[in-house]
């Protein structure tokens, strides 16, 4: 967190630079003048119409998006923008909280995710999630990863996908001697590795970050966001920010939400992330990311 | 106020016009805040005696008991059966005691849990406050309503058992362990909710797989502390369980067992030195137990917390 209120004052040559070093590390599609979808990349979630009241209150105004398939998606903006809000709708995390009602579809493959005969325990199934707070259960490294594979019914080879998810999350050198330990006595860090191996262990096809890093010190910010670029092959990623450096530094594309004029979350823009931190169209994704508010 | 002097001695400027103490007078407490100060000072001997009476009037109770009861204590009175009024062992009361409570336990915990995780997860907001209250009022009844409420449902007809009086016992331990635990539960973060919601693992599972053991460790010790208040109540035994029938160590819950509340009630009115002396015995092996379960208990809870990090 504070690093990322640091960076913002370093200013756009700052992120700029790092846009350069991250291109050249990984190749992001080159950016379309016309700033058309990638046109050889799946669609993964297609938010239609998508607004959202939490009683009378409305926290989204209706937006459209796609997400595509093994890119990492950031949506960032102020707080209170409705990008959180957003993120836990993707997954139906929402569903609990008193009030919340959406209107529009977030279609997922294609299939309406909140549509009739949809089981919200199915769609996070599939679409697994990371909270902000490291939470891992109050059981050992290896149960905290066996368990929901276990409840689950992949029994089979149950050592072996701990190991494999351990490994894909950077954390098996650090924990393969104390598997039996209490998760609880590992770093933040280390425990946030944890439960995004917990995550893939049950191997979802999207993995939604909610602010991942952001009760994390800087070193283990950035083996988490090392993590995100080496699950990228396999996972379509999407993480919810607060720190903008971050988003340029990870992200394919980026979305920006802010509030209007009456306090409703708002989308401004979504492009290729270089587009969004060189030549945003749109005079408030100037300002945000040039650190001018926010 | 009293500093009002000072200026003058400084320099000739006036006296601050406004009624606030002068800055510059010596910081001694003065005018009201003398009195505030004394007011004070009373308050605190007053509660800090209060609390020292607190300790006092247990450790007189353990002082009373022990230095009466430790005489009647040897191997042979815990293991072997009474002999005589005032004379020979407890041993029956003992396993009485504990077959008496076991039961009430074994009915009173599973209900007691399930009542918690109805409040926690399942409960609407009206639903949940007649259940806490339905629990509270539980709790406040008169143990002796309790017992005669029993008497009349069950031994009426079929005599004295053991079970009648761990059916009032768990009556009396339920309220207990379901609001405990009920506390404990909310306890348990939020976080780990959804982390296990997030993983697609159905709300039962999660519930059964991740809430439950977060919290174990307080509600075994609720059901700790609900056995020992239980172990000591004495007028459900007293009405349900006292027509015992012989001197032996009895188990069958279907016929009346001895327990160590009725020996010490029925020793103590004989009136018979010995059988005093025995009751003051009984008493202290009563009140060992009971200390050893309560702070067995919190020293349990007190390294599962440390456990889980709560």
């Amino acid at each position: 967190m504070t690093a990322g209120e640091s960076g913002v004052s370093l200013g756009a040559e700052t992120v700029n630079r790092r846009v350069r070093i991250q291109t050249a590390v990984t190749p992001a599609p080159a950016p379309t003048p016309d700033r058309q979808a990638p046109v050889h990349r799946q669609t993964v979630f297609d938010a239609r119409d998508v607004s959202v009241h939490y009683g009378a209150k409305r926290a989204l105004a209706p937006f459209q998006m796609k997400i595509y398939r093994n890119l990492i998606t950031a949506l960032i903006g102020p707080s209170g923008c409705g990008k959180t809000t957003f993120l836990r709708s993707i997954n139906r995390m929402n569903d609990s909280v008193p009030g919340f009602k959406l209107e529009g579809q977030i279609l997922y493959h294609g299939h309406d995710i909140y549509g009739s005969g949809v089981n919200r325990v199915e769609v996070r199934r599939r679409i697994g999630m990371v909270f902000q707070k490291p939470n891992p259960f109050p059981k050992s490294i290896y149960n905290n990863i066996a368990w929901a594979p276990r409840n689950l019914g992949m029994k089979d080879d149950l050592d072996d996908r701990v190991e494999r998810a351990l490994r894909d999350a950077a954390l098996w050198d650090e924990v393969k001697d104390r598997l039996h330990d209490p998760a609880l006595g590992l770093s933040g860090g280390q425990q946030q590795r944890l439960c995004i191996a917990r995550a893939i262990a049950v191997e979802p096809d999207v993995l939604l970050l909610d602010e991942p890093a952001s009760a994390l010190d800087p070193i283990s910010t950035l083996s988490i966001e090392e993590l995100m670029q080496s699950l990228k092959p396999r996972y379509t990623i999407v993480i919810v920010t607060h720190n903008m450096q971050q988003a340029a530094r990870v992200a394919d594309r980026t979305a920006f939400f802010s509030l209007d004029e009456n306090r409703v979350g708002t989308l401004i823009e979504y492009d290729e992330t270089e587009a969004m931190f060189i030549r945003p169209a749109d005079p408030r994704t100037r300002d945000y990311v040039t650190g001018r508010f926010g | 106020m009293s500093g009002l002097s000072e200026p003058s001695a400084v320099g000739a400027e006036e006296p601050p016009a406004s009624g606030l103490p002068d800055p510059t007078a010596p910081l001694t407490a003065t005018g009201s805040l003398r009195r505030r100060a004394a007011v004070s000072r009373a308050l605190e001997v007053t509660a800090t005696g209060s609390a020292l009476l607190a300790v006092a009037v247990f450790c007189i109770v353990i002082y009373t008991v022990v230095s009466r009861g430790a005489g009647a204590i040897s191997f042979s009175f815990l293991t072997t059966d009474p002999t005589g009024i005032g004379t020979g062992g407890i041993a029956p009361a003992i396993v009485g005691s504990a077959v008496i409570v076991a039961i009430a336990t074994a009915i009173a915990m599973p209900l007691g849990v399930l009542i918690a995780l109805y409040l926690i997860e399942f409960a609407g907001r009206r639903s949940g406050r007649v259940v806490r209250m339905a629990l509270d009022l539980t709790n406040g009844l008169p143990t002796v309503v309790v017992a005669i409420m029993v008497y009349g449902l069950i031994v009426v007809g079929s005599g004295d058992s053991a079970i009648a009086a761990s059916i009032a016992l768990a009556i009396v331990m339920l309220p207990l362990i379901a609001r405990s635990s009920h506390q404990v539960l909310l306890l348990v973060p939020g976080t780990l909710r959804e982390a296990s919601d997030a993983l697609g693992v159905s709300r039962w599972r999660g519930v059964l797989g991740v809430v439950l053991p977060s919290a174990l460790g307080g509600i075994v010790t609720a059901t700790i502390l609900a056995a020992a208040r239980a172990a000591g109540e004495t007028v459900p035994i007293l009405l349900l369980s006292s027509l015992v029938t012989s001197n032996d160590v009895q188990i069958n819950p279907l016929h009346a067992v001895s327990a160590m509340p009725l020996t010490i009630y029925t020793d103590f009115n004989d009136g018979v030195p010995a059988a005093v002396t025995q009751a003051w015995g009984t008493a202290l092996v009563l009140m060992a137990i009971i200390l050893a379960a309560n702070i067995g208990a919190r020293m349990f809870l007190a390294r599962n917390r440390s456990r889980l990090g709560l």
